[in-house]
């Protein structure tokens, strides 16, 4: 805290980089609220909850714990085996985790299916060993999608904590003979004490505003989530009052979320390292080396299964691909690359502990209702349909704004804590320091933000629908399409290229970040 | 130099010719304009007598038209479905059709004066014959059927086929829906928010049925030449589904319009719309549609709510259903 106090008298450069954060801050305010606002006005007052509202919004709670505290809990030792372990095929294995992330939902509920499904993989193996069969739908299959979805990303900001840690401290903590007890207690859980509730809030906001997904495998109107209620109600019944009220409640549980997890997440730093490559002194006993290898391959095995299934299924299609497929793929790269640039640009001066909170209104706010109140401003200025490129990517770079923050933050501080009094010694100026120290130590966190920022927005739907530009579709919208035409070997084959190329995305830009990082 | 002084010349002209050119916006739902829907045929058969410029504006419909109000650009709405007509008559945005409907050949009557039908079909369990020996043949004998027959279903509060078959429910079972909804709940798989996603399931072997259309085995039968793709008919009747078009009141083009209209019940728009949109035509009698669709089972009892009893009848049909599988 003391470094803190000391950092913010100083001077000009703060001034600017308060000045920035607060202009980050507004946009994202004013991209949430006014849209918010607008269907409001425009439905002329707030609606009313229908009978199954309630039931919903429990249903919608419970599934979103649950999701978020699996993905946390089971990416703990996942991370933890990851960061102590050199293999073969490790960084590729790191690099595959963020793609169940980036899959269009509709992907990967097929995916996860083939797998987990009543005639999937999974029973057949069970029926082959005469065992009775299992079945995914339910609660259970909700929160084991959901943790499909989120645990890689759990994982990967997990990581991300393990290798901030000073090498230094390791070696000390090696030389002064700690039990492995010790080192947990010593190093490692204030780490994840400061990591991990952030992580549970961003995937617990993410999860409040699944949809098809929980209506899927939870089996039916017992998995209603307030996400249906919000789609009925703007779709079906046009009842925009309701929605813009069911929406406001789901900005209010995410901003709970959000606030919990910055009085649990602490703010301490570890002091400042040489940035060495961490080596481990402990986990050389055969059982430790035993338990680290069962969590990699059970998490491999458990991602990599429903991701190879699209694999499989998608190549026949690859060849039914047309021109207007290929066509959409260009306009989704576009709209990646455009997300990427704004949503870095917005996520650098609002990674603090107030921005990170006000990031996650983002993906709280329902994807339906940003898209009609944008729709609704927009509407007497310009023709909306020939916006429908650019609005995507901004919306993209809202919705990819949080996991951004997440990634960045912890970092972005640790460096503003621990170099601040070399900052105020050296009067650097605030370009100085962005070039000469921020960005350089920032440059795995940045690699990592933007390679999810361009994968995300490469599978994203977003506001598509209301914005649907009849000559520039793009290729999650593409899957849709075929689909409702029958297509679906096409579909298919449209469903890998989105992988390939979201995933190729996602590992240039991470690799880039980690260059001679050995992460 | 002078090339491309000619070349500038020539693009200038062209410019005006198409801004003197007259444009129907049209707009329709995301999966008519797709390469794979019947929009560009539409597009080109339409341009080809009307020497104008046909637009295809495609997303949502009537959200955005009631979003837009009057000052829509849209002058043709194409493809509404009967739930959401009621609405959108009381909205006061749309104009009569003008049509004579004694061409219609839809197995109901039809005499609406604002919304015109292109297309229809009706909901039903469509199964895969090489899968599933003895399919049910009547709505009882479904819900009499052991339980590890698995159906996937779509929800009514999020697609129109599910809607539909909440309807059919109703209007089969009445009193005794949600009596009927718990006998069937033991087979449903899951329910799905749209018909893709279903329907994918379906054909990856994830489910014996699927909720979908009488015309779904007409696409495997002609595009794929698969015939064991069939669909259950049943002696108590299929709920009927129609796609309609209509005219924008507001419309600055008000006679393409109704040249639009009169195409849609043109023999060539009719005999187009079967594989251009896999259902069945509107006006055109049952022995000039394409071969696949001549050799459907099509149900005998067709049941249809009109727009006031079906607003009538949804909520409850939809809380049956709710209640029934919530247990």
């Amino acid at each position: 805290m003391a470094a803190r106090a000391v950092a913010v008298s100083g001077g000009r450069g703060q001034a600017v980089s308060r000045m920035a954060a607060a202009l980050a801050g507004a946009g994202v305010i004013a991209l949430t609220l006014v849209p918010v606002a607008a269907v409001l006005f425009r439905a002329g007052g707030w609606g009313q909850l229908g009978p199954g509202d309630w039931q919903a919004l429990r249903f919608t709670l419970l599934q979103a714990t649950l999701s978020a505290a699996f993905s946390v809990l089971l990416a703990i030792p996942v991370a933890r085996a990851l960061a102590r372990r050199r293999f073969p095929g490790r960084g590729l294995l790191v690099a595959l985790l963020g793609a169940p992330f980036i899959l269009p939902v509709i992907v990967a509920v097929l995916g996860l299916i083939a797998v987990f499904g009543r005639s999937g993989l999974l029973n057949s193996g069970l029926e082959a060993l005469g065992l009775p069969p299992m079945t995914i739908y339910g609660l259970h299959g909700v929160v084991i999608a959901h943790v499909f979805f989120n645990l890689p990303l759990a994982t990967r900001l997990l990581l991300q904590g393990w290798l901030s840690l000073p090498a230094e401290r390791f070696r000390l903590a090696a030389s002064l003979g700690l039990t492995p007890w010790a080192m947990i207690r010593v190093l490692e859980w204030p780490m994840i004490r400061r990591i991990a509730p952030g992580a549970f809030a961003v995937i617990f906001v993410i999860c409040l505003s699944s949809f098809a997904v929980a209506l899927t495998l939870g089996g039916g109107p017992r998995a209603t989530t307030v996400e249906l209620a919000i789609y009925q109600a703007v779709r079906f019944d046009f009842d925009l009052g309701r929605a813009a009220l069911l929406s406001v409640i789901q900005l209010g549980l995410a901003a709970v979320a959000g606030l919990v997890a910055l009085r649990l997440g602490g703010e301490q730093g570890f002091g400042v390292g040489l940035d060495r490559r961490i080596d481990r002194w402990d986990g050389r006993t055969p059982a430790a080396r035993a338990i680290d290898l069962v969590w990699i391959v059970a998490v491999a095995l458990f991602l990599m299964m429903p991701l190879a299934t699209v694999v499989w299924r998608g190549l026949p299609g690859l060849a039914a691909l047309g021109a207007g497929t290929w066509e959409a793929a260009w306009h989704s790269v576009t709209v990646a690359l455009g997300s990427t640039a704004i949503c870095l640009l917005w996520a650098l001066p609002l990674a603090s502990r107030r921005g990170e909170v006000l990031g996650l209104a983002g993906i709280a706010l329902s994807p339906l209702v940003l898209g009609t109140g944008l729709f609704l401003v927009l509407r007497p200025v310009v023709n909306p349909l020939s916006l429908a490129l650019p609005v995507t990517a901004l919306i993209n770079a809202l919705v990819a704004l949080p996991f951004a923050l997440r990634i960045l933050r912890p970092e972005a501080e640790a460096i503003r804590a621990d170099y601040s009094r070399l900052r105020q010694a050296l009067g650097l100026t605030p370009l100085a320091w962005f070039r000469l120290v921020l960005l350089p130590r920032l440059r795995r966190p940045l690699g990592f933000a933007a390679g999810l920022t361009a994968a995300l927005s490469m599978g994203d739907l977003g506001v598509i629908a209301l914005f649907a530009d009849p000559d520039r579709a793009t290729l999650p919208l593409q899957v849709y399409r075929l689909m409702g035409a029958y297509r679906m070997e096409a579909a298919g084959g449209a469903a890998l290229l989105l992988l390939g190329l979201s995933f190729a995305a996602f590992w240039m830009f991470d690799r880039g970040g980690r260059v001679n990082a050995e992460a | 130099m002078k090339r491309i002084m000619t070349l500038a010349a020539g693009c200038l002209a062209a410019t005006t010719a198409l801004a003197q050119e007259e444009v129907l916006t049209v707009y329709a739902g995301d999966y008519v304009a797709s390469e794979w829907g019947p929009g560009p045929k539409i597009e080109e058969m339409f341009e080809a007598r009307c020497d104008c410029d046909l637009q295809f504006k495609p997303g949502e419909l009537l959200p955005r038209l009631l979003l837009e109000g009057e000052r829509t650009e849209a002058d043709i709405v194409f493809g509404l479905n009967t739930d959401v007509t009621k609405r959108a008559r009381e909205s006061g945005l749309f104009a009569p059709h003008g049509q004579d409907l004694s061409p219609l050949t839809l197995p109901v009557e039809w005499d609406d004066e604002v919304f015109l039908p292109f297309d229809y079909s009706h909901t039903a369990f469509v199964y895969d014959s090489t899968r599933l020996d003895n399919p049910p043949e009547s709505f009882e004998a479904l819900l009499e059927a052991p339980d590890d027959l698995s159906i996937v279903i779509q929800d009514p509060r999020s697609s129109i086929s599910g809607l539909a078959l909440v309807l059919w429910v109703q209007a089969v079972y009445g009193d005794e829906a949600e009596m009927a909804w718990e006998r069937l709940a033991p087979k449903i798989l899951t329910v799905t928010k749209g018909w893709s996603e279903s329907y994918g399931l379906f054909t990856d072997g994830e489910a014996d049925m699927v909720l979908s259309y009488t015309t779904s085995p007409a696409y495997h039968a002609i595009a794929e030449g698969d015939e064991t793709k069939k669909a259950a008919i049943f002696p108590e009747g299929h709920y009927f589904l129609v796609e309609l078009a209509a005219k924008v009141a507001g419309t600055d083009q008000p006679e393409l319009a109704d040249d639009f209209l009169a195409f849609i019940l043109s023999e060539d728009f009719q005999k187009m719309i079967a594989t251009g949109n896999w259902s069945i035509p509107s006006a055109l009698p049952r022995d000039q549609w394409p071969e696949g669709f001549r050799d459907l089972r099509l149900p005998e009892e067709v049941l249809f709510y009109s727009e006031e009893e079906a607003a009538a009848r949804k909520d409850e049909a939809i809380g049956a259903w709710r209640r029934a599988l919530s247990r």
